[in-house]
C-alpha cells in the first residue's frame, strides 16, 4: 500500500508550513493597514509554570481569525502587550509575576467555553479573571463562573443588567454597558437636534448584529422612544454581516433621521459602504464603541468621513506615557504582539486599558489578601471594591484615556460617561463633551431585568450592605 | 486469531438473532462500556469532561440520529441543527412554562416536539429525493434560525435572544458536576444506541434500508415508502431533538440561535459521512473524530513546545483538519466503520494470513 508515502508527504508539508510561517503573524485577509511585521514575536505564550510559583495567571480569550479578526486582533495585542509591559517594567504586580496564555475563540461561543475550561485551572491559583471579549461567550460563562468562582470583567459589553452585583456577583461590565452606550447615543442625537424633546416625531433606525450583542440595546432604545416620542426601527443583520443590501434598502426607504450601528468585525465596514451606496449621510450614523475603530472605517475609504461612534472613554492615540513605556519595554525588546505602528489604535487602546484594569484589580486585591498569587474569589473582592482615582490614572500613564471609576456591590459598572468621536478620513476626533448616561432611565431597567433573571434561575438576591 | 468465530455454534434462534452474535464483539462492547462508565470517570480531568467527553457523547447521539435518516434510510438531510434547536427550545419552553415537570421528561418532550417537526418536514421527502431533499431540509434550518431569533415567545421574551437554562435536577439529584453530566449523557447515549441498533436490525430498519437501496423495488415488495421515510424522519429527529436538548442544557448552559446554525448541521453530517454511513458505531467514531481533532490540533503545537501564534495555530488547525478529511475519504470512502470492519477481518486471520 502506498499510503505510507502519502502520510510522509503530508507530514513533511505540514512541517514546512509550520517552519515557513513560524515568523509570520496576524493571519487576517481583511487587514488593510498591516505592512511589515517588525517584531518577530510570539503572541502565543503557552503557559509554563515558574519554578517558585509566585505568579498570577491571566487567561486571554482572543480571536485573531475569522470574520471578527480585524477587530479582535487589536484588542488582543493591546491586552497582551500591557501584560508584557507590567512584567518587563515592574517585574509583575508587587513582585508577583503575571503569566498568561492566549486561546483562540474565533468569537464563537462553543470555542470560547472550551477555552475557558482549558485555561481556568492553570497557574498556581487558577485563572484570575476572564475577559471573554464577546457578549455571546459572556452569556455562556455567566452560568459557569458562579460555580467556579472566577470573576468576569466585560468592559463595555456583556449583559447590561449584570451591573447589579446582588444578582450577578461575578460579572463586572465595567466602564459601560450597552444600555449606557445606547443612552449616551440618544442623548447625543438629542443634543444635535436641539434637545431631547425635539426628538419627537423623528425616526431612529438601529442596524444591529443579530446576536445577543446586537439585541442588547433594544430595550433601552424602546424605553427612550416611548419617553421622547421618536420612532424606532430595528433592522437585524445576520452574522457575520457581509450581506446587508436588504437592511440598507430598508434604511433608504424609511429615511430615518439617525442610524445607530451595532456591529462588530467586518459588519461595520460593510455597513458604512452600504450606507454610502444608498447615499445615507454618514454624519447621521452613530456606532456603538465596538463600531468605531480603524478597521471599521479604513476599508470604506473616504466613504467613512463623517461617521461617528460613541467611545468607551478613550479614542485612538499613542502619546501617553503608557505607550512610550510599551514601545520602550516591549517593542524595543522585540516582544511586541503586533505591528509597531498599530499601537495606539482605538481597539489596541481598549485591550490595553482592559489589561491595565485587570492589573489594578489584582493590586487592589493584594492590598487586602497579601502580595501573593490570589484566587478568583479574592480577586472578586478586589474588583468589587475597586476605585481608580485620577492620581492613579496619572501614575499609570493613562491620563485622558479614562475617567475615575468606582465600583460597589450595587454598581458593577463604575462609571457611565462617554464621548462621541468622529472619523475625519485620517484620525478619530472627539466631537462631543462627556455625556453621562441617565441612571434614572437605566437603573429601574437593570433592576427589573436582574430580578427576572434571579427569578428564572432561582437566585436569591445577595444583600449589598455588608 | 482474535476474531475467529470457529467453535461458536449458534444452537438456538435466540443465539442467531443476538445483537452481537460473535463472542469477541460482546467482549469488545463490554470493555468499551467498562471504559466509558468506570475507567474514564476515574482518570478524566474536569477539562476532559467538559470540553471533550460531554460534547462527544452528545454529538454522538446526534450523529446516531442523523445516521438513521441518511445512512439507513438514504434521505440526505441538512436540517440537523434545526432539529437540535427544536429539541432545545422545546425543552426550555416546557421547563419554563410547566416548572413541575421533571427535566428529563422535558428532554423527552423536546425530542417529541422535534419528532413532530421532523415528520412535518419529512413530507417533502415523499416527492423529492437526493440533493433536492437536502435543499428542502436546508429550508427548515433557515426557518428555525429565523423563528427562534424573531419570535419572542420561544425565548420567553429575553431581550437579547440568549437563553440561560435552569439547573437540571431530578428528584432532588442535581446534574451539576461534570462527572454527573457525563454519566447522564453516556447513559442516554448507551440506551439510544441500543434502541437504534435494535430498530435497524428489525422490520422497520429493513424497510428503511430497502428504501435506501432502491425505493421502487422496495415499494414493489410491499414496503410503504411513506411509512418508511416518515418513520425514519420521526426516529431520527427524536434522537437529534434529545441531543439538542442535552447540548443546550448539559453542555452549553446558555445559548443563542447561532448555537444551532447551519454549521452544526454540516458538522453532524460530516460525522456521519466520515464515521460511516449506515453504521451505529461509525456515527460515534465520526463524532469523536470531528469533535476531538480540532481541539487536538489546536493544542498540539504548544504541547510540543512550538511557540507560534494562536492565529497561526488556528489556520493550521483548519488546514490539517481539511486535509485529513480529504485523506480519509480518499483512502476509505465508507468511513471509519469500514476501517474497523477491515481491521476485524484482518484480526481474524492474524498472525497467519494466507
Amino acid at each position: 500500500m502506498g499510503y505510507s508515502k502519502l502520510i510522509k508527504g503530508l507530514l513533511l508539508s505540514m512541517l514546512l508550513v509550520i517552519v515557513g510561517c513560524g515568523q509570520k503573524e496576524e493571519g487576517t485577509g481583511t487587514d488593510t493597514s498591516s505592512d511589515s511585521q517588525t517584531s518577530s514575536n510570539t503572541n502565543n505564550q503557552a503557559y509554563a509554570p515558574t519554578p517558585d510559583g509566585n505568579e498570577q495567571f491571566v487567561p486571554v480569550l482572543s480571536y485573531r481569525t475569522g470574520p471578527y479578526a480585524p477587530n479582535g486582533t487589536g484588542v488582543a495585542n493591546g491586552f497582551v502587550d500591557y501584560l508584557k509591559l507590567v512584567d518587563a517594567r515592574d517585574g509583575g504586580v508587587n513582585g508577583v509575576r503575571i503569566s498568561f496564555e492566549e486561546c483562540e475563540t474565533e468569537y464563537k461561543t462553543d470555542r470560547g467555553v472550551e477555552c475557558y475550561e482549558r485555561l481556568k485551572g492553570l497557574g498556581p491559583t487558577g485563572a484570575t479573571v476572564f475577559n471573554p471579549n464577546s457578549t455571546g461567550v459572556t452569556f455562556a460563562l455567566t452560568e459557569k463562573t458562579t460555580t467556579d468562582k472566577i470573576p468576569l470583567i466585560t468592559m463595555g459589553y456583556g449583559r447590561s443588567e449584570s451591573r447589579d452585583g446582588s444578582v450577578f456577583p461575578w460579572n463586572f461590565p465595567m466602564m459601560g454597558t450597552y444600555w449606557t452606550a445606547a443612552d449616551v447615543l440618544v442623548q447625543h442625537v438629542g443634543n444635535l437636534s436641539g434637545g431631547l424633546d425635539k426628538l419627537k416625531g423623528k425616526k431612529i433606525a438601529l442596524v444591529y448584529h443579530d446576536s445577543p450583542f446586537g439585541k442588547e440595546p433594544i430595550p433601552l432604545l424602546q424605553k427612550r422612544s416611548e419617553m421622547h416620542g421618536f420612532s424606532l426601527t430595528t433592522i437585524p443583520v445576520t452574522h457575520p454581516g457581509v450581506e446587508q443590501k436588504a437592511a440598507w434598502l430598508q434604511v433608504r426607504q424609511d429615511k430615518p433621521d439617525y442610524v445607530f450601528l451595532w456591529g462588530w468585525g467586518v459588519m461595520n465596514s460593510t455597513s458604512i459602504k452600504e450606507a454610502a451606496a444608498v447615499r445615507y449621510p454618514r454624519e447621521q450614523m452613530f456606532g456603538v464603541w465596538w463600531s468605531g475603530a480603524e478597521p471599521d472605517v479604513t476599508p470604506a475609504g473616504d466613504d467613512s468621513i463623517g461617521y461617528s461612534s460613541v467611545t468607551l472613554q478613550h479614542s485612538a492615540g499613542s502619546d501617553n506615557q503608557v505607550h512610550k513605556d510599551i514601545f520602550k519595554y516591549v517593542y524595543d525588546a522585540g516582544a511586541g504582539s503586533g505591528d509597531r505602528d498599530r499601537v495606539g489604535e482605538v481597539l489596541y487602546n481598549r485591550g490595553m486599558l482592559n489589561a491595565a484594569i485587570v492589573v489594578e484589580v489584582i493590586r487592589n486585591a493584594q492590598s487586602k489578601y497579601g502580595q501573593k498569587p490570589l484566587t478568583g474569589e479574592q480577586i472578586r473582592w478586589g474588583i468589587e471594591n475597586f476605585e481608580l482615582t485620577q492620581a492613579q490614572i496619572d501614575k499609570l500613564g493613562l491620563t485622558g484615556m479614562v475617567q475615575p471609576i468606582k465600583l460597589s456591590c450595587s454598581d458593577h459598572e463604575g462609571t457611565r460617561i462617554a464621548r462621541i468621536h468622529t472619523w475625519n478620513g485620517k484620525t478619530w476626533e472627539y466631537s462631543s463633551d462627556w455625556i453621562e448616561a441617565s441612571d434614572a432611565v437605566i437603573k429601574p431597567m437593570v433592576e427589573t431585568a436582574a430580578s427576572n433573571y434571579a427569578k428564572e434561575k432561582n437566585i436569591t438576591r445577595a444583600s449589598c450592605e455588608s | 486469531m482474535f476474531y475467529r468465530e470457529t467453535g461458536q455454534f449458534k444452537t438456538s434462534y435466540q443465539a442467531d438473532q443476538a445483537i452481537f452474535p460473535i463472542r469477541q464483539d460482546r467482549i469488545f462492547i463490554l470493555i468499551w462500556l467498562l471504559i466509558g462508565f468506570a475507567v474514564i470517570p476515574l482518570v478524566a480531568s474536569e477539562y476532559a469532561f467538559r470540553a471533550i467527553l460531554i460534547p462527544v457523547t452528545i454529538m454522538g447521539l446526534a450523529a446516531l440520529g442523523l445516521n438513521i435518516l441518511v445512512g439507513y434510510c438514504g434521505q440526505v438531510s441538512l436540517g440537523t441543527g434545526a432539529f437540535m434547536a427544536v429539541g432545545a427550545y422545546a425543552a426550555y419552553n416546557f421547563m419554563i412554562r410547566v416548572p413541575e415537570l421533571n427535566p428529563l421528561f422535558c428532554f423527552v418532550l423536546g425530542g417529541l416536539t422535534a419528532t413532530g417537526v421532523g415528520i412535518l418536514f419529512g413530507i417533502p421527502s415523499l416527492r423529492i429525493k437526493g440533493f433536492y431533499l437536502a435543499v428542502a431540509t436546508l429550508a427548515l434550518q433557515f426557518f428555525t434560525d429565523w423563528a427562534f431569533s424573531r419570535i419572542g415567545w420561544f425565548t420567553n421574551y429575553t431581550p437579547s435572544g440568549s437563553i440561560a437554562v435552569q439547573p437540571v435536577e431530578v428528584f432532588g439529584f442535581a446534574f451539576n458536576t461534570p462527572l454527573r453530566k457525563y454519566f447522564l449523557c453516556l447513559t442516554i447515549l448507551s440506551i439510544f444506541a441500543l434502541v437504534a441498533k435494535n430498530i435497524v436490525r428489525g422490520r422497520i430498519g429493513r424497510a428503511w434500508m430497502a428504501t435506501r437501496d432502491m425505493d421502487v423495488a422496495a415499494e414493489i415488495i410491499g414496503i410503504r415508502p411513506m411509512y418508511a421515510k416518515l418513520s425514519a424522519f420521526a426516529v431520527s429527529s427524536f434522537f437529534i431533538g434529545i441531543a439538542g436538548a442535552l447540548w443546550a442544557y448539559i453542555y452549553l448552559g446558555s445559548w443563542e440561535p447561532l448555537a444551532f446554525d447551519i454549521n452544526v448541521s454540516f458538522s453532524v453530517l460530516f460525522m456521519v459521512i466520515i464515521g460511516g454511513l449506515g453504521s451505529i458505531v461509525g456515527g460515534l467514531m465520526g463524532a469523536a473524530f470531528i469533535t476531538l481533532l480540532p481541539l487536538m490540533l489546536n493544542q498540539l503545537p504548544s504541547a510540543m513546545g512550538f511557540e507560534i501564534s494562536t492565529a497561526l495555530i488556528k489556520h493550521l488547525e483548519i488546514m490539517i483538519f481539511g486535509a485529513l478529511i480529504i485523506f480519509f475519504l480518499a483512502v476509505e470512502p465508507l468511513g471509519f466503520a469500514r476501517l474497523w470492519q477491515i481491521a476485524k477481518e484482518k484480526l481474524r486471520l492474524w498472525p497467519f494470513p494466507h
